[in-house]
């Protein structure tokens, strides 16, 4: 892992230079994803006429509304130095949780709502106990969780969809207040509030310089492994989240819901500028990242692509938004 | 009386046991060196002081209060600094965010806490400037910034919330001629102002000509503890190389000038 978290040695020079640094320090975005995304808004709206239309954006917004709340999660723990590849597991059996309180023991809405959260944040904090305390590799231990909270969500279900949830609930996944979907509003809401708490808030300066140099942040007398513990208990929580979004749309907990989102929403906050090792990160950033991935699946929906390859879409935009990432670092670091 | 006084102090690193028992203190306005060959274990000490390493046994105390079950947050808000060796900066954050790092000042908005970007910024310009030093700019990475440029930072970082001791690993070990006199400067106006200083360095003319004492770690124990105006070159080579003939060795520093 060469060059890694190497940062330029001299200020940006050029128009495109300080357009670059002007959009990062002003915006928190990277302006590469900025462009990305208007050239894919401008090569869908020449492909397909529907694409513009106020419906379809809505729908874009509604199916990045899931991913994107598992990429704020991503976001923030990748910022921090960290990793969780067990999102979408986490996302599937938070749903599953909250069906069988709604559906099986018919539990109040509200109940249900908090045990959706509650099992996402409860498989985060086992990951950051495990982490912190135990110190094995966030990779295996997310890896383990990943596996644990997919078999949990077929054994709870049966391997069955858990259908019939509750009108209130539902409402949180179809309800339209002034036409705009539920989920959307709820994703833009979590993604303005993590905005602020990652840019502005002790909290979130802490998140970044911990990813940054975690001795730096223990010298300062940040209580270190305390940090890591809620950054993962806020993950698993945002994948509940994500999960009753998820759920409460499609009126059901189905055991396999979530399956591979870990990558897209990785792969979200990277192309939005999350450094993959630590140290930066910005929610606003990442919501460019996940409207690239959605204005990407939209098109290739639009245009009948057949979802196996969409899979291979979103891995190779991984990966190239990596190289181009590390190819910028080393390039910077050898002026 | 003593500020902070460091008693009996054993360290092991698994098998590999570095520190049995030294004895340190500092009194307020004091300035005093931490010398010894490299792996001596004086970077151990200084952290055990600081709290980024536990001890095996022995006490710390500021003021006569023992601070051993203190957290490093706690004993930097007692008043106790380290500029660490490797500086302990975060690269990618900039000045400002490096020097307020976990104390951050917060401005309520709505109730809710939110951190005061321009005090930091504002207040970490007005150090760097009492500090004299030269800043391509405050809003840049301190990744980007020279090895004495980032050397400024950790020691703004240390300065900035009133220290009593103030502990310094090797300060001037990645400056140029003008940075290190500006160092030393800087040690000479703490100990004006009361403020207790720990030198580690190897550059043993730069330690004598500042400091009003001398501890000398050799096989993990303070082995001397000389009073510097009544020591010379000789004396401190002889301790930190554990006595013999030492001649040759001092005559070597000596010629070695302020490198
Ligand atoms: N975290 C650590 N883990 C294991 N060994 C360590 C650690 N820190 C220091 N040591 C060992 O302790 C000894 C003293 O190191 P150090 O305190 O850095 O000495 P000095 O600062 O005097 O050069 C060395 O042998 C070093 O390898
Ligand atoms: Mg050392």
């Amino acid at each position: 892992m060469t060059n890694t978290k190497t940062v330029s040695a001299h200020p940006r020079q050029g128009i495109w230079g300080r357009l670059q640094s002007a959009s990062i320090e002003r915006l928190h975005i990277r302006l590469e994803s900025l462009i990305v995304l208007l050239i894919l808004c401008v090569a869908m709206t020449a492909l397909s006429p529907y694409f513009l239309s106020v419906s379809n954006m809505l729908n874009i917004l509604l199916a990045t509304s899931t991913i994107g709340v598992l990429a704020i999660a991503a976001t923030y723990v990748l910022s921090s130095g960290g990793l969780d590849l067990s999102l979408g597991s986490v996302m599937g059996l938070s749903g599953v949780v909250g069906a069988a309180f709604a559906v099986n023991l018919g539990a109040p809405t509200p109940i249900a709502v908090i045990a959706t959260v509650g099992a996402g944040a409860l498989a985060g904090a086992v990951n950051g106990l495990i982490i912190t305390r135990a110190f094995v590799p966030a990779f295996i231990v997310t890896l383990g969780m990943l596996g644990i909270a997919r078999g949990l969500a077929l054994v709870i279900s049966d391997g069955r969809v858990i259908y019939g949830l509750p009108k209130a609930m539902v409402y949180l996944g179809q309800g339209r207040p002034l036409g705009i979907p539920m989920p959307v509003l709820i994703f833009l809401a979590t993604a303005f509030i993590m905005h602020i708490v990652l840019a502005f808030t002790k909290f979130g300066r802490h998140t970044l310089s911990i990813g940054d140099s975690e001795n730096a942040a223990r010298t300062a007398g940040i209580n270190v492994s305390r940090h890591r513990f809620l950054l993962y208990t806020l993950s698993g929580g945002l994948a509940g989240l994500a999960g009753l979004l998820f759920s409460s749309r499609i009126n059901s907990g189905d055991p396999t819901a979530g399956l591979t989102y870990e990558l897209t929403a990785i792969t979200a906050a990277i192309i939005g500028g999350t450094n993959l090792f630590g140290g930066r990160g910005s929610i606003l950033g990442t919501m460019v990242g996940a409207l690239i991935m959605g204005v990407l699946q939209n098109g290739l929906n639009l245009l009948a692509v057949q979802s196996y390859y969409q899979q291979m879409a979103i891995g190779s935009v991984l990966i190239i938004a990596v190289f181009i990432d590390q190819w910028q670092l080393r390039k910077e670091s050898r002026v | 009386m003593s500020l902070l006084k460091i008693e009996g102090i054993t360290k092991s690193f698994g098998a590999v046991s570095v520190l049995h028992g030294v004895d340190l203190t500092v009194g307020a306005g004091e300035v005093v060196g931490l010398v010894g060959d490299n792996g001596a274990g004086k970077s151990s000490l200084m952290k055990i002081v600081t709290g980024m390493y536990t001890a095996d046994s022995g006490s710390v105390t500021m003021d006569g209060e023992d601070i051993v079950s203190n957290t490093p947050g706690e004993r930097r808000a007692k008043g106790i600094e380290m500029i660490y060796q490797d500086l302990a900066l975060a690269k990618q954050q900039d000045v400002a965010s490096n020097i307020f790092l976990g104390r951050e000042p917060t401005r309520s908005i709505l109730g809710m806490q939110f951190v005061d970007g321009k005090k930091m910024r504002d207040e970490a310009q007005a150090m760097i400037d009492r500090l004299g030093a030269r800043l391509p700019a405050i809003n840049r990475p301190v990744g980007s910034f020279s090895g004495g440029q980032q050397q400024s930072v950790a020691i703004a970082r240390a300065l900035t919330f009133n220290p009593r001791i103030v502990i310094m690993d090797e300060p001037t070990a990645a400056l140029a001629v003008r940075e290190v006199q500006g160092v030393l400067d800087l040690i000479r106006q703490l100990k004006r102002e009361g403020i207790g200083v720990i030198l580690i360095s190897h550059r043993l003319n730069d330690v004598l000509s500042v400091t009003d004492r001398i501890v000398v770690l050799h096989q993990g124990r303070a082995a001397a503890n000389l009073v510097t105006a009544e020591s010379d070159m000789t004396a401190v080579v002889s301790a930190i190389v554990g006595g013999g003939d030492v001649a040759e060795a001092a005559a070597h520093e000596l010629s070695a000038g302020g490198d």
